[in-house]
């Protein structure tokens, strides 16, 4: 994945005719008939007001929510209606997600943190996962904090820590939900350089929900939501 | 995980400890004084006993004749004949008995009535003649025998060892004489060269041992005269069927052990049943404790159970992760308990208990049966299994959406 600049037209991640509605406690449509496609190497902002869906839509995709009509491909495989076990290896495998907020286990150091996913995997001997961990906590500048406790590092540095982890499978696609939302200025440019630097030089998918207009109008793209529909791609 | 909630855990495992300890030390203590209670009846007690028993005979004369065969026969106040308490034939019987391999050991047993003459006060009692070294061997005669020689009553002529409540009643010391007369009017003089304490009040009052030779000179009999043969089996469980056999074989009535002295079986079932139950309770109050400390970790988790899910981590994973926290607390809270147990059960091994009844015992007795602690084991894995079966189950269920939107 590394190296190639071109981005090639590969469909990653693909929505056909997405609806969901909250039954609770009155039934409200939050997403009317979502289309769209996500191609590989793209950086994808979705962008709304609050309440628009864009949260709810990230979850479908991200098949961590089943409850939805409609189809969803990531890899072009179909992911709807299939079992929880089958979709928690696909998320192993093929997402990386990053939050507003960062969810690291404190209990583990930084290092072990990032491991955690690859070793679920277990593609790779856990020495090997290891490695791989470094690689990628030396490219995002904190490799010095690997063997500290992940309670200890700063809100930024932890941030980092979890894309570090995003990152640990190779994934197809790095979802982000308002991953700058938690942030001061300095370190909201930081991670968005980051974000910036994996899908120009490692062509790295991502799609990230946001609110920060300027760190949207700075993507390739922007899927701006307005009530539960797409308004513009 | 295991390591945030230290405290927490710490307090779970010491109660899984606690109860496993309590379930030990109480089982062993409980069985400890089975042991000795049984023991002081049954490693006394024959396991068959054939004997002469006096009845009237079953054939009465006007059942048999040939011309009453038709009728039905009224016959009342049914008196047993001239019948006598000897066993015939005890030679041969005792040696075939000692050649069955099912048997340990065979010792012949005679029973005389006598009266203590004490003054002009008689006391009546029994005085067993029997075979010393045998009955050592196969009874532990001498450790009952709490002052004197067993071997005396053997070597000593005209020799009694009396039974110690009886021995007090007649004060009379070791190198006393005392006098007896028989059932049949005859006195002799016999000479105290031991004291005998069963624990048992009664018996201690009653009972006197001599040798077998001395109590046929006592009875006027012949050395073949002998009124019981007390076998002892290997197996115990064995006697019912034994007894059956020898009674057929030998023409004699014969009584086992089981049937002789249900109420001890009883009994003991009847502790150990408590002991475990106690036990079990133990146990169960301590699988409340670890429910609820992993219920709270669970709900203090939350974050953690919706990043390792929303990683990649399915549903079985985080069951096996909480299922392997609550099983891990009760694995080294059991073996900790395991070892606590043993340690009380050693404090009270050693704790004195003397009582002039139990001559024998000078500490509390513990048994040390293996079984005990790999029940405990088991059970402290299984109710940890169920104590962290729900809270696991509901981890599982954690919806990653909700933990994360709710931030």
């Amino acid at each position: 994945m590394k190296g190639s600049q071109e981005k090639m037209q590969e469909v990653i991640l693909e929505a056909r005719n997405i609806n969901k509605e909250f039954h609770d406690p009155v039934t409200v449509q939050v997403l009317r008939d979502i289309t769209f496609t996500v191609n590989k190497g793209e950086f994808v902002s979705v962008i709304g007001k609050s309440g628009c869906g864009k949260s709810t839509l990230l979850y479908i995709l991200s098949t961590m929510d089943t409850d939805y009509t409609g189809e969803l491909y990531i890899d072009k495989e179909l992911m709807s209606g299939r079992p929880d076990p089958e979709l928690a290896r696909i998320r192993n495998e093929k997402i990386g997600f990053v939050f507003q907020f960062h969810y690291l286990l404190n209990e583990f150091t930084v290092l072990r943190n990032v491991m955690l996913p690859g070793l679920k995997l277990g593609r790779f001997s856990e020495q090997e996962i290891e490695h791989r961990a470094m690689e990628r906590l030396k490219m995002l500048g904190i490799d010095h904090l690997a063997m500290q406790s992940a309670y200890r590092v700063s809100g930024g540095e932890k941030q980092r820590v979890a894309i570090a982890r995003a990152l640990i499978n190779d994934p197809h696609i790095i979802m982000g939900d308002e991953p700058t939302g938690n942030l001061d200025k300095r370190n909201s440019d930081i991670v968005f350089n980051i974000f910036k630097e994996l899908t120009e030089e490692h062509n790295q998918t991502l799609l990230i929900v946001t609110h920060d207009t300027e760190f949207a109008e700075n993507s390739h793209r922007i899927i701006e939501m307005e009530d539960g529909r797409i308004i513009r791609f | 995980m295991l390591l945030a909630r230290w405290r927490q855990t710490l307090v779970a495992a010491v109660g899984v400890t606690f109860s496993i300890a309590m379930f030990i030390t109480l089982l062993g203590f409980m069985n400890g004084l089975n042991d000795l209670l049984d023991g002081l009846i049954l490693n006394r007690t024959p396991h068959v006993r054939l004997y002469n028993e006096i009845k009237p005979s079953e054939d009465q004369p006007v059942n048999v004749a040939g011309q009453y065969k038709d009728s039905y026969n009224f016959i009342s106040s049914v008196k047993a004949g001239i019948s006598r308490q000897e066993i015939y034939n005890s030679g041969p019987i005792l040696q075939t008995v000692k050649a069955d391999e099912r048997v340990l050991g065979a010792t012949p047993k005679l029973l005389a009535q006598v009266f203590y003459n004490e003054g002009t006060i008689e006391i009546t009692g029994v005085i067993n003649g029997i075979d010393v070294e045998e009955e050592s061997r196969l009874f532990n005669f001498q450790d009952y025998v709490t002052a004197g020689n067993p071997i005396d009553a053997k070597n000593v002529a005209n020799s009694i060892i009396l039974g110690k409540g009886l021995a007090d009643i007649l004060v009379a010391d070791i190198g006393d004489v005392v006098q007896v007369t028989t059932a049949q009017g005859e006195r002799f003089s016999l000479k105290v060269v031991g004291y005998f304490q069963s624990g048992i009040q009664e018996i201690d009052k009653v009972q006197s041992y001599a040798s077998i030779a001395t109590t046929q000179k006592l009875l006027g009999k012949p050395a073949n005269y002998m009124t019981d043969i007390q076998v002892k089996l290997h197996d115990l469980e064995q006697a019912p069927a034994v007894a059956r056999e020898y009674a057929q074989l030998f023409n004699v009535d014969a009584e086992d052990i089981q049937t002789a002295n249900a109420q001890f079986e009883t009994g003991s079932s009847v502790r150990s049943l408590i002991s475990y139950a106690v036990g079990i309770t133990l146990l169960i109050v301590a699988g409340f404790g670890i429910f609820n400390i992993l219920n709270m970790m669970i709900y203090e988790k939350m974050d953690s159970i919706a990043i390792l899910k929303a990683t990649g981590f399915s549903g079985r994973d985080v069951n096996l992760v909480f299922l392997l926290i609550a099983m891990s607390i009760g694995f080294f809270g059991g073996v900790v308990g395991l070892v606590f147990g043993f340690l009380f059960s050693v404090v009270i091994d050693n704790i004195p208990f003397v009582t002039a009844a139990l001559p024998t015992i000078t500490t509390y007795p513990v048994n040390y049966d293996v079984v005990y602690y790999v029940i405990g084991g088991i059970f402290s894995l299984i109710t940890t299994y169920f104590a962290g079966f729900f809270p696991a189950r509901k981890a599982s269920r954690v919806d990653p959406v909700e933990i994360i939107r709710g931030k």
